[in-house]
């Protein structure tokens, strides 16, 4: 077996099985470029109704890159440039009747690091509902924080400090925040661009937890760096490697057989 | 044996660094000594010379608001008030004082003991109570500004006495045993315009000028000048377009400051022909010299703003402009004030610029809008340090007082507001 991945990718076709039954999102033929650099190289994929989609692969392979253009947060980059079809639902979601606003608040996000607004807890939570106009009045408020920060298993923590900066909370309760945030504008997909890499194992412990219970009601795709993370929370694992997508199979069939050596060489940590 | 050379080593190279350290500690608190030292001496220097002048001579006399003697029947007839002889009233005053002096020259040295402005003060009081007419009042009248500088040396115990004639010393010294000569808090200081006799000069009219000036210059620079930053550093394309915009920015901050007064004088007075030495001009002249400051700093402090906030905003659906008002500007506003701060510093202590644009006019009134006359205080000092007499000398390290405290107190407002404003992330 050889690890040489220049010549075994010239002409790379993803080995598995890119389609689902119900799928939320669907990908097809993606390239994405930063300038002249083509990061993501026709990339096709679907992200089923309320399943948990991990994508792994080593440091700059395009997975986070990849994972940002499915809410269009790629359009803050000037120099990056998009082809092929990304649909939710039935949308193309690039197509210019979309408007990238309202697109995220279907499509939410959480970052690598937690970033919190330098406000209120409170207000940490009600500012994308009311950016949207989703909550008129102080009950409604009142209601949507409680739920969302339930949801998010952050409830019990923050019930008496509402008021609090969101910044004077611990890593973990902050991220935990930005979820309860995201929620918050009741979006269809969440997407998670490596949730726990700054957290302590308890920590992360939490956000595995929830990103399963979440599972049940949003969709959800998530980078992550580590393999037995990808192995505990999600249904589907999707592989990367220098911009192309090597293997999606069932999680499990991931870990136990890899159908593409690469794969098979990167969860066995022969690099990564 | 090798460890331990080199452990040796690491001893000898460490004893080295620490004295490094300890030698750079001791440059930086020499340096910050000289500094101090510095500042100091200037403090002590303005302050010692300039105290005297919140202080001034008086001279105690008995006046009789006699309106024959001045030449008024009607106090109601303003034509009459305005020629009448309101002179005569403390001439008079002062030949009761020193009923010994005759002649007509002796009496004109002593005419010169009191300040020409005397008179109209003296008409004022009489305007405003009526019920003085034909009464005798023991009242303190302003001295002459050679008297309050020799009665200030005399107190200090080394009298100046060159701008005195002999007559006049033994006046005084006479006044002086009589406790007829005291020192009063000068509120005419900051109450009055310009003058030509030191002691009836005021500072109020260059403060109220460079304040007009001020505002002006902050009304304009600093909305212009943020939303110059916001839109180049948030909204704006990255092009040469923009490039050569951000150059040329720079460049502006670099021109010598009265290029700035020239350019003000070929555009808005030749041109737009606004009114000459108005705080208007010199606050368009000097917002075009502080806006580059404010737009520099401004886009700093955006950029400052830590991109993981942007993106939160950007990732909940906030549209570009929801994501400057309600996390950008907030949080890039103390920076933002800062730069503002730093561009009216130098605003406040500009004087070339004005120079050009004529606010450099010796102007006795107080301005009341941005349209009057007015000059500033820099040029206002540039003015009293021009001007020969003595007992302006004072004037000037007084004025000098009343920068550095209109500097300080804005400095500080300033640092209240950004400490207030300032966010923890």
């Amino acid at each position: 077996m050889t690890t040489d991945a220049n010549f075994e990718l010239t002409n790379h076709k993803t080995v598995g099985v890119i389609e689902t039954e119900q799928a939320k999102m669907k990908m097809r033929n993606v390239n994405i470029f930063y300038g002249d650099n083509q990061a993501i190289h026709d990339v096709s994929i679907d992200i089923g109704k309320n399943e948990v989609l991990a994508m792994i692969g080593p440091s700059g392979c395009g997975k986070s890159t990849f994972l940002r253009s499915l809410n269009r947060m790629n359009d803050t980059v000037d120099s990056c440039r998009i082809e092929g079809s990304v649909l939710l639902d039935q949308d193309d979601i690039y197509h210019q009747s979309m408007d990238p606003v309202s697109l995220r608040a279907r499509v939410g996000m959480v970052f690598q690091k937690p970033n919190p607004f330098p406000k209120s807890i409170y207000d940490n939570i009600v500012y994308g509902p009311r950016l949207h106009g989703l909550v008129d009045s102080k009950v409604d408020m009142d209601e949507l924080v409680e739920t969302s920060l339930k949801r998010a298993g952050l409830w019990q923590e923050v019930k008496d400090r509402l008021k609090s900066p969101g910044t004077g909370l611990s890593g973990g309760q902050q991220q935990r925040l930005c979820i309860a945030r995201a929620i918050a504008v009741q979006p269809e997909v969440i997407l998670m661009d490596e949730p726990c890499s700054a957290l302590d194992p308890i920590a992360t412990a939490k956000i595995e937890e929830l990103i399963q219970e979440l599972s049940d009601n949003y969709t959800i795709a998530i980078v992550t760096h580590s393999m037995q993370q990808a192995a505990r929370v999600s249904q589907r694992t999707a592989y990367f490697h220098l911009g192309k997508l090597i293997e999606v199979n069932p999680t499990e069939k991931v870990f136990t057989m890899p159908e593409h050596q690469l794969t098979e060489a990167y969860i066995t940590g022969r690099f990564g | 044996m090798t460890d331990f050379n080199q452990a040796e080593r690491i001893q000898q190279s460490l004893k080295k660094r620490y004295r490094a350290e300890l030698r750079f500690r001791w440059y930086g608190r020499l340096a910050v000594g000289f500094a101090m030292l510095c500042l100091l001496a200037l403090f002590t220097d303005i302050i010692s010379k300039g105290i005297g002048a919140f202080r001034t001579t008086a001279i105690s006399l008995e006046v009789t608001y006699d309106l024959e003697q001045v030449g008024v029947t009607d106090l109601a007839n303003k034509d009459e008030l305005l020629y009448a002889d309101w002179d005569a009233l403390s001439k008079q005053a002062l030949r009761n004082q020193f009923p010994e002096v005759t002649g007509r020259k002796d009496k004109r040295e002593l005419y010169r003991l009191v300040s020409n402005a005397t008179g109209f003060e003296l008409s004022k009081a009489l305007k405003a109570n009526p019920d003085l007419v034909g009464k005798t009042e023991q009242i303190w009248v302003l001295a002459d500004d050679d008297i309050d500088t020799w009665y200030k040396s005399w107190l200090a115990g080394n009298p100046y006495e060159e701008r005195l004639t002999e007559n006049q010393i033994a006046w005084l010294t006479q006044l002086v045993a009589d406790q007829k000569l005291n020192l009063q808090f000068n509120t005419r200081f900051f109450t009055g315009g310009d003058s030509r006799e030191p002691e009836q000069a005021g500072v109020r009219g260059a403060l109220m000028g460079s304040l007009l000036t001020l505002a002006v210059t902050f009304l304009l620079s600093f909305p212009i000048g943020i939303a110059s930053a916001i839109y180049l550093e948030e909204f704006a394309p990255k092009n040469r377009l923009t490039d050569f915009i951000e150059v040329n920015i720079n460049n502006l901050a670099a021109v010598p400051s009265i290029i700035f007064g020239l350019l003000g004088l070929a555009i808005f007075i030749n041109f737009f022909e606004l009114p000459r030495s108005a705080p208007l001009i010199g606050g368009l002249v000097l917002s075009l010299m502080t806006l580059p400051t404010v737009i520099i700093t401004s886009r700093a402090a955006i950029k400052a703003v830590p991109p993981s906030i942007r993106e939160a905003a950007i990732g909940l659906g906030a549209s570009q402009q929801q994501v400057v008002w309600h996390h950008v500007l907030p949080l890039a506003m103390p920076g933002m004030l800062t730069g503002g701060i730093i561009g009216m510093a130098q605003a406040l202590g500009e004087t070339a610029p004005l120079l050009m644009i004529g606010m450099v006019a010796f102007i006795v009134d107080i301005p009341n809008g941005v349209t009057d006359p007015a000059t500033v205080l820099p040029v206002q000092i540039f003015l009293w340090a021009d001007s020969p007499e003595r007992a302006f000398v004072e004037k000037t390290s007084a004025a000098i007082m009343v920068l550095l405290a209109f500097l300080i107190l804005m400095n500080a407002a300033a640092i209240y507001l950004r400490k207030r404003l300032e966010k923890r992330w």
